[in-house]
């Protein structure tokens, strides 16, 4: 089963390979990586797509809490989560074809962020099967070149009833 | 004032204690042993290789309980320190290892003697430090030390580059460390430990199954204590013998690959297995989806990721051995009620009963050749008021010592469980010699293992570290040879190492003492010289070739399925081949 495990590390060199020699040494699948630090400049915040049964992803868990640089470790899949991921998508555009483009641009509510005459960069973000879509619906025009971030998740805040007033909108 | 990196350095390991560093210089490091070089505190052991300044530091360690340290040169000098890293890491050795680094300018051109030691170091140690800023270093040797000795013990590499070893800076010991990321459990959730307490009541069957973190927590005496009080039989592991007295009425001895019957059976059959500091290891449970099928298992470890990791656990207790056997003890102190025994004896009965079914036996004869488990058993029983420390190397000797040489007391027994490094066992029992000048250490070889780490030889006899080194000498790779002889009908692949060399020569060679014993008959009067004599010995011992070593378990077996004796084909095969174990037999050997 997949599973996305949201890491918190110290933003300091050579982190990044101890997360990824920890997969490749335990024999552990990386579907996606994306990495950034956080609001303190500090730290960074990993998010890792893997997948296995219920005791491999316990042992990720529990050995990438084991390092000494992982501060945090949180497997999304134990609560609700929302997760998006980027990808831009260079295709050629043939004359006949530019309209076409646009229009599946638009109804994914993707943006064209580059043009040459003969191609369109689309960036368009969503969840992996929307993401899949866009593509399949691109692919018969011909995609140069394809480029996607990996996905990125976090925890829905808990649903809890508002205990004090909510403030007045102060009016000037 | 402002000091250089490498005073710094010396300065640290002055503050955590350090006495004795196992070392071997090179270009980037001069400066370094220039500074050792004029100071006292600190002994620096020469080595003649950098795996042996590694094993030492790994003897140390095991012996005295305190982080072992080794100081080795950039690039070769580091790659091959790597073997000793890997093994201190394995079994959860506390090793800081200092290396030298090209000066950071370099870095990354592919300097002479450059090597990624970090990346090299990564996989195989603990956590490593480059230290890039002289004025870090000393904040970086005090968390290199905590964390090394803290938690799960294990190896911590810290790497120097030269000009951080010249650059000068102030320098302040750091009286504490905070390290966000790495925070180890000490003691045991409370509850847990409850119902582990309440399973232990209620078990018709236990089994205590201890490793090698007893021995690292300083458990034995509550480990001695539960086991009396509640009369639960002891199984130990490779890394766990010496947590449990020896010749203790409830010690089972080793579990496992090479285990004995009883340990093997009583775990099998048992209700409830309560492993303590051991991490089911596929040397000790065979085939994993039938290990302790009956059994309810408890399991107490400071490492969370060794609990549940192989196979399914039902009270875990992340937890320090000995904070976790005190609680534990305390909420059984107030619920045994004191006929334990009378309780208890339906499973003692049975294990009895198992004990002397199938003992641990071999057949010396009188005027035959020597058997290796006779040499174990009359070293063990030869030294034993003198409380020795035993090392081995890795083998069928090795797995002799475990079963014959019952040790009383932990941090006693110097052995490569979980990596099986040969060529361990002499550096590691020098560096438990260079601890205790005055204590009797012993090395129990095998004539290829020895031949692994043999330059170390120089250095016991320079150093004036009187080892005793044991050669049970069967001119093969015996374990190899076992297998072959078991699993590959007999086919002496590359394991057979001829007679050479000359064992008694070669120690000569070096300046240390060389004995042989030939016949059974000399056996005592060598063994005896060997262990009064104040300067490093060899002993070669040739024994019996064929000599296989029992109970064994095949790989993937199930532990109640044990081999406890030459299967009858191999018998067959085995009776034209003279028993006398000469030399005369060697064209015997070799188209056997």
């Amino acid at each position: 089963m997949e599973h996305i495990i949201s890491v918190t590390v110290e933003n300091k060199f050579g982190v990044l390979s101890r997360v990824a020699g920890l997969f490749s040494g335990r024999g552990f699948n990386i579907e996606s990586l994306s990495v950034a630090p956080t609001l303190d400049p500090s730290m960074s915040q990993m998010t890792i797509v893997t997948s296995g049964d219920e005791r491999i992803v316990e042992q990720i868990v529990k050995q990438l809490n084991k390092l000494i640089d992982v501060i945090k470790v949180v497997d999304l899949n134990e609560s609700d989560f929302v997760s998006r991921e980027t990808a831009l998508i260079k295709v050629h555009t043939k004359a006949e074809d530019r309209a076409e483009a646009l229009r599946i641009a638009d109804i994914f509510r993707a943006n064209v962020i580059d043009s040459t005459p003969s191609t369109y960069t689309i960036e368009v973000t969503g969840d992996p099967k929307k993401l899949e879509a866009i593509i399949n619906l691109l692919q018969p025009l011909g995609i140069k070149e394809l480029i996607r971030t990996g996905r990125v998740a976090i925890a829905r805040e808990a649903i809890r009833p508002a205990v004090s007033q909510p403030k007045k909108l102060v009016r000037e | 004032m402002k000091l250089t990196g490498s005073e710094i350095l010396i300065e640290c390991l002055k503050a955590e204690g350090v006495k004795t560093i196992f070392a071997l210089p090179g270009g980037v490091v001069l400066k370094i042993f220039d500074m050792l070089h004029q100071q006292k505190d600190i002994e620096v052991v020469l080595t003649r290789h950098e795996q042996g300044a590694g094993h030492m530091a790994e003897g140390y360690a095991k012996a005295t309980g305190k982080a072992g340290v080794c100081l080795v040169t950039s690039g070769p000098g580091m790659t091959n320190v790597i073997t000793a890293l890997a093994d201190a890491y394995m079994d959860s050795v506390p090793l800081v290892c200092i290396s030298g680094q090209v000066s950071t300018s370099l870095i990354g051109n592919d300097a002479f003697q450059e090597a990624d030691n970090i990346g090299l170091s990564r996989p195989c140690t603990k956590y490593n430090f480059l230290v890039k800023d002289v004025n870090d270093l000393a904040t970086t040797m005090k968390e290199a030390f905590y964390i090394a000795t803290t938690g799960r013990p294990g190896p911590v590499l810290v790497d120097i580059p030269k000009d951080v070893s010249l650059a000068k800076a102030d320098f302040t010991y750091p009286s504490s460390v905070a390290i966000r990321g790495y925070n180890p459990t000490y003691e045991g959730n409370k509850w847990q430990i409850k119902q582990a307490a309440e399973a232990i009541m209620k078990a018709k069957k236990p089994v205590l199954y201890v490793g090698g973190g007893v021995v690292f927590s300083q458990a034995a005496k509550e480990l001695l204590e539960l086991a009396e009080m509640t009369q639960i039989p002891v199984d130990m592991t490779l890394m766990g013998l010496g947590a449990f007295p020896g010749e203790h009425p409830q010690s089972m001895g080793m579990l496992g690959m090479h285990g004995t019957y009883c340990a093997n059976m009583a775990v099998h059959y048992s209700d409830l297995v309560i492993a303590v500091g051991a991490r089911f290891d596929d040397r000790v449970t065979g085939k994993v989806s039938e290990f302790c099928p009956f059994a309810k298992v408890i399991h107490i470890d400071i490492d969370p990721t060794s609990i549940r990791k192989n196979i399914h656990v039902d009270i875990p207790i992340v937890g320090d051995c000995k904070a976790v056997l005190r609680e534990l003890n305390q909420i059984l102190r107030a619920t045994v009620n004191g006929n334990q025994k009378d309780l208890r004896k339906p499973w003692w009965d049975q294990i009895r009963e198992w004990q002397q079914a199938h003992p641990l036996a071999y057949q010396q004869e009188p005027d035959g050749a020597i058997k290796p488990q006779h040499v174990v058993k009359r070293l063990y029983e030869l030294t034993k008021d003198r409380d020795p420390i035993v090392a081995t190397d890795v083998g069928q000797h090795q797995m002799w010592t475990a079963q014959y040489f019952k040790l009383a007391r932990p941090n006693r027994w110097l052995t490569s469980g979980g990596l099986g490094t040969m060529g361990f066992g002499f550096p590691a029992a020098m560096g438990a010699q260079a601890a205790f000048r005055d204590r009797l250490v012993l090395c129990v070889a095998g004539d290829g293992s020895i031949q692994m780490n043999m330059q170390e030889m120089a250095t016991a006899v320079v150093s004036k570290l009187p080892v005793k080194i044991i050669i049970l000498n069967n001119r093969f790779h015996g374990m190899v040879r076992q297998w072959q002889d078991l699993f590959y009908e007999g086919r002496y692949a590359s394991s057979y190492l001829d007679t050479t060399p000359d064992f008694v020569k070669l120690a000569e060679a070096y300046g240390a003492v060389g004995l042989r014993a030939g016949k059974v008959g000399d056996l005592d009067a060598v063994l005896k010289e060997a262990i009064s004599t104040d300067k490093p010995v060899v002993v070669d011992v040739p024994t019996y070739p064929y000599e296989n070593c029992y109970p064994m378990i095949p790989a993937g077996g199930c532990n109640h399925e044990m081999i406890l004796e030459d299967p009858p084909e191999l018998k067959q095969r085995m009776a034209g081949v003279p028993s006398t174990g000469s030399d005369e037999n060697k064209d015997t050997i070799l188209t056997a």
